[in-house]
């Protein structure tokens, strides 16, 4: 989300909360919202890797975002959603604690992610947005969910 | 002429035509004198001719015409079948394969077809001479008639027709202004005709209409028992046809005297003579025009299309499921009954869904007798490939992976399983090889076997071989039954030709076989007997989309095992389970079966449970072998839709898919094949 011109240099962002701190990623990546639902468990996979879900009629994974980015569990309450993303043709639910809103952000109010140092490994960030007295952390999906976790489920 | 949109038609029927020439080359190999496989090839030949014609691809057309000049002869029985002229139309076929091929990925040019053709035409004439003549005399006879002159043959068929109770008629066909593909039009036209009644003739003449010389108008003369509104139907049922009207044929004879039939006796004869060819001709093209007709009402349909339909009633069928749920647990009795109904409809629309995409296996089949024509020539040895059950039906998506493996398996009984002549004669074998290829159905299952009754399998060599290129140790090797050893052949790795040859022995084709058999689903075992020959056995899914199920619970946790891997359910307490070499066995009317426990295998989150007195134990088998799984409960039968789990979990072991179940919940199914493994 680096290379738009200034005259465009405003993105949407769909923000969401994981413990108290706030996420977001790019609106174009996110397909729906859903309340959480029955998940199924998938035997041998890792720990991350929630279980499958039905999407109408289709097979979903569902990730559990914390768990990926090795923040403390808690258990799930009437705010918990599952954010269905696309990411390279991949449809994956991600279970977040709360979805906030949707809000636009300047490009130049992003940061790099190497600036600030959470809990989470930055490879798995794209940048760090502020916003007033708020602080919106971008998520790296194509690191979270992208193809190159294949090899470490198999 | 934009013949862009026809190019995938003229593709595929050339594909089509180019099979039957085939196969039906190979039948007149072994009968010379069988007059209706050479009209087939006739006519498959000449559709090619005129339709590359039309499209503009004269390399093939060119071809095909110096081929139909042979056949001519051929038909005519002024040529005989030699070895040396079916192997130069075998060439052609192979050539007029190249080139549509060619066609297809649009690089022309490279494959010359110029001394096939020189070869074609010295053979026409080193033969004989005579057919040329005879040829311009008939173009000229044609060319003089300008409206409808009859000649005395023809005149003598309609008079024949006439007092079997038959009518002749004189058809007026014009065909929609802008039609594109006149030829064509102008064949289905004839082939129409063809069905009610017999053809004598057209102006212009056949050759004529191919090379649509015709401005939009032709006239046919047919001889037929059905009425003259029948005969416009037929040909007004194609399309871009404007006008066609028939009349009665007014002979000659009819208004001026009796001077026609009246003619000296040697005319007679030689017309009874004409007449009897033409109507030998005509009995072997009704065959092929029945043929034709079967296959003639279908619709070609993008196998795309029928994907998205079969995942339509998938989502119909979970639907219903739903439904039917909804219904029981409020305890709508109407809807329940609306159900049943609709439960009915949605069986009959999967089995016709299904049905649509099942293709018989013979269009695998059918390419095959030409490879072993031409392998075991190549080898020196004589060998009768027997097919049986060729209509046995199977998935579209599976025929179109089923065709390389089992190109594998006839190679190898051809290459290493079938022996040289004289060294089966030692042995007292018919020295003439025997390779079957069966097919046929066995519960939900479709079995191929490729047979041969060669030498067999000597499982010491194999035994030897894998010690030798270090596939298993020694005393694996020691421990090996004989069907055991047998089945190393499908290790990775493993080839038992001392000399490689071109046709098999690069050690990657059993294992090849193997791989792409279970990635269908299937199994591939072999049986041997050394000097009497070995048995290759395919198992098939019949479909690979939707399956009968059982569903079993562990713990909370649902699965589905495919109903076709099980044998059995039983219950037996705790007590029943022996310990043998560590693992836990039963023992079930004599047999030891190891016990899976799926919980353990799957890693159920443990729950507290009091020990149960009591075990069900779902017995199921791949191949011979069996194991017994134990699980919490049985849920029962179901009907499943099989759904992958999507790129981020493929290849998770145990797990073969997912599949939703009427609540909605998504139920994984169990892959047997790895858990007994």
């Amino acid at each position: 989300m680096s290379e738009k011109n200034y005259s465009n240099s405003e993105i949407q962002l769909v923000a969401f909360k994981l413990g108290r701190e706030e996420y977001s990623v790019s609106i174009l990546q996110v397909q729906e919202i859903k309340r959480i639902t029955d998940i199924t468990r998938v035997p041998h996979t890792p720990d991350y890797i929630k279980g499958v879900i039905n999407l109408r009629g289709s097979v979903l994974p569902v990730i559990d975002l914390k768990k990926r980015l090795n923040l403390p569990q808690q258990a799930p309450t009437e705010d918990t959603r599952i954010i269905i993303v696309k990411v390279d043709e991949l449809s994956v639910g991600m279970i977040v604690d709360a979805v906030s809103e949707v809000m636009t952000i300047n490009q130049e109010d992003i940061d790099a992610p190497d600036v600030v140092v959470g809990n989470v490994a930055s490879n798995y960030l794209s940048g760090v947005g502020k916003l007033e007295n708020r602080l919106l952390i971008l998520l790296n999906l194509e690191e979270i969910i992208g193809a190159g976790q294949e090899a470490k489920i198999v | 002429m934009d013949t862009n949109q026809y190019m995938g038609m003229f593709l595929e029927e050339s594909r089509e035509h180019l099979q039957t020439l085939n196969s039906c080359v190979l039948d007149l190999e072994n009968d010379p004198e069988n007059l209706s496989v050479l009209s087939e090839i006739f006519r498959s030949a000449h559709t090619i001719k005129g339709m590359s014609a039309t499209m503009g691809f004269t390399t093939i057309a060119e071809l095909t015409h110096e081929m139909e000049n042979i056949l001519d002869l051929l038909r005519k029985g002024q040529l005989k079948a030699s070895h040396d002229i079916i192997d130069t139309i075998f060439k052609c076929v192979d050539t007029l394969e190249q080139l549509v091929e060619s066609v297809a990925t649009n690089n022309e040019s490279s494959i010359d077809s110029k001394p096939l053709i020189v070869r074609l035409k010295a053979l026409a004439k080193g033969e004989s001479v005579l057919p040329a003549v005879e040829k311009t005399v008939i173009k000229a006879a044609a060319s003089e008639i300008s409206t409808i002159e009859l000649s005395d043959t023809e005149i003598a068929v309609i008079k024949k027709a006439r007092a079997q109770g038959m009518q002749a008629y004189e058809v007026q066909i014009s065909l929609r202004e802008g039609c594109l593909l006149k030829s064509a039009r102008s064949y289905m036209v004839m082939n129409a005709l063809d069905e009610i009644g017999e053809v004598i003739k057209s102006i212009p003449v056949v050759e004529e209409l191919e090379k649509e010389n015709f401005a939009l108008t032709f006239q046919v003369i047919v001889v037929s028992g059905s009425e003259a509104d029948k005969i416009q139907q037929a040909v007004l049922s194609i399309s871009e046809i404007d006008k066609a009207v028939a009349l009665p044929c007014v002979l000659p004879a009819d208004s001026s005297g009796q001077t026609i039939t009246e003619k000296p006796v040697e005319q007679a004869s030689k017309v009874q003579d004409e007449h009897a060819k033409t109507a030998n001709v005509a009995v072997a093209a009704q065959t092929t025009v029945e043929k034709k007709n079967r296959s003639g009402q279908s619709v070609r349909v993008d196998i795309d299309k029928l994907d998205t339909l079969l995942n339509l009633v998938g989502e119909l069928v979970i639907n219903k499921t739903r439904l039917e749920q909804i219904g029981l647990t409020h305890k709508l009795t109407d809807l329940v009954e609306t159900i049943e109904q609709m439960d009915r409809v949605t069986t009959d629309l999967q089995a016709v869904v299904m049905k649509v995409r099942m293709v018989p296996v013979g269009q695998v089949f059918n390419r095959f007798p030409r490879m072993v024509r031409d392998l075991s020539r190549d080898l020196n040895k004589e060998i009768n490939l027997i097919i049986q059950g060729e209509e046995t039906e199977l998935d579209r998506t599976v025929i179109d992976e089923i065709g390389d493996p089992l190109v594998h398996l006839l190679r190898n009984s051809i290459d290493h399983g079938i022996e040289h002549p004289d060294e089966r004669q030692e042995k007292g074998k018919n020295p003439i090889g025997e390779v079957r290829l069966i097919a046929r159905h066995e519960g939900n299952n479709v079995i191929i076997m490729v047979e041969d009754d060669g030498k067999g399998i000597n499982a010491d060599v194999i035994k030897n071989i894998a010690v030798k290129k270090g596939l298993i140790s020694q005393a694996e090797a020691d421990a090996m039954d004989v069907n055991d050893a047998v089945r190393l052949v499908f290790l990775p790795g493993f080839s038992t030709a001392e000399v490689v040859t071109d046709v098999s022995g690069r050690g990657v084709g059993m294992d090849a076989v193997k791989n792409k058999i279970e990635s269908l689903g299937g199994m591939v075992d072999v049986e041997t007997k050394i000097n009497e020959g070995s048995k290759f056995k395919i198992r098939l899914p019949l479909t690979l989309a939707i399956i009968q199920a059982l569903l079993v619970k562990v713990s909370e946790e649902i699965y589905a095992i495919p109903l076709g891997s099980i044998d059995s359910t039983i219950n037996i307490t705790p007590a029943d389970i022996k310990t043998v070499q560590n693992k836990e066995v039963i023992l079930i009317r004599g047999q030891i079966i190891p016990i899976v426990r799926l919980a353990n295998v799957l890693t159920v989150p443990e729950t507290e449970q009091e020990q149960p007195e009591e075990l069900f134990v779902v017995i199921v088998h791949i191949g011979e072998q069996r194991a017994g799984v134990i699980v919490d409960n049985l849920i029962g039968q179901q009907e499943i839709v099989i759904k992958s789990l999507g790129k981020l979990l493929a290849g998770i072991k145990v797990i073969a898919g997912a599949t939703i179940l009427g609540n909605g919940q998504v139920a994984l199914i169990i892959d047997i094949g790895s858990l007994i493994q």
